[in-house]
């Protein structure tokens, strides 16, 4: 009987047939435990605040600077694009991908100089972050008063 | 060490399933639509803003910790939390200063370490 797999061309077509459902499971799957990972990290850190006595508002901030400061380092050691390569949203999502996003993009444009170079190029993901997560809260707090004057 | 045997590992689990779907809602968005990750993380923050102004992303934090305010919805709910406990007392300019002043330690250690790890890091060389 003949294999229909015997040349190298049909053998490709069949893994092509076959690939395509494949990397998003393992690429959700990779996502979803790196990113609780880096999550958890971040619990355990606001545990130890909390254990040390320091107030929730402050253990969450504190919480934040740590994973931030640790990732926008990584990010500078070309090690953070190696695990979003193979985390995908697992990094992205947590504030860990914020601070990539600061770093990454300043880094590859140093050449063009500290001003316009690293100093506008960190707002180029950063920036529309902020500016449409500011932008949302004030209408939100805005709505949130007129409501309230409403009711 | 007695920090360690206290931990609560119920808490821990809450967080890590929570913060997993949320990258994995992430990776669906990446793998099937052609949104850029800076539309995703956008997408992301503004959500966070919205759900925390109609009071429900705060259920998702009381019930996974910082599984709700690590991703970047939580920094969106940072934000519209702050603004409403702001406007509460100061009225519109509450609204203006309270997102701000809420997410401020993470925005400016991002700013400040991003700088930094800019200066420090060497440029990738790009390989053909």
């Amino acid at each position: 009987m003949d294999n229909p797999l015997n040349t190298q061309k049909e053998y490709q077509e069949y893994v092509n047939q076959k690939s395509p459902n494949s990397p998003i499971l393992k690429n959700c799957f990779n996502a979803f435990w790196v990113g609780g990972l880096i999550c958890s990290i971040g619990q355990i850190i606001m545990d130890f605040c909390l254990y040390k006595g320091i107030d929730k508002d402050i253990s969450g901030t504190i919480v934040s600077i740590v994973l931030i400061a640790i990732s926008a380092i990584l990010t500078g050691l070309n090690i953070f694009n190696k695990i979003g390569k193979f985390a995908g949203a697992g990094s992205l999502i947590p504030i860990t991908g914020f601070a990539n996003s600061i770093v990454a993009p300043s880094m590859e444009y140093k050449s063009e100089g500290y001003i316009m170079g690293v100093g506008a190029k960190m707002f180029t993901v950063a920036g529309p972050v902020l500016v449409y997560g500011i932008s949302t809260s004030i209408i939100v707090g805005i709505l949130y008063l007129l409501i309230n004057a409403a009711v | 060490m007695e920090f360690l045997c206290n931990l609560n590992w119920i808490e821990l689990l809450k967080c890590f399933l929570v913060s997993g779907v949320l990258c994995v809602i992430g990776q669906i968005l990446i793998d099937k639509t052609k949104l850029t990750p800076a539309r995703i993380l956008v997408i992301y923050v503004t959500t966070g803003v919205i759900l925390g102004g109609l009071g429900i992303y705060q259920y998702l934090v009381k019930f996974a910790g910082a599984g709700a305010t690590v991703p970047l919805t939580g920094f969106g709910y940072n934000l519209a939390n702050g603004t409403i406990q702001a406007a509460k007392e100061d009225g519109l300019i509450g609204a203006f200063t309270g997102g701000l002043k809420a997410s401020s330690g993470g925005i400016a250690a991002a700013v400040f370490f991003g700088y930094i790890a800019s200066l420090i890091a060497k440029p990738k060389i790009k390989k053909q």
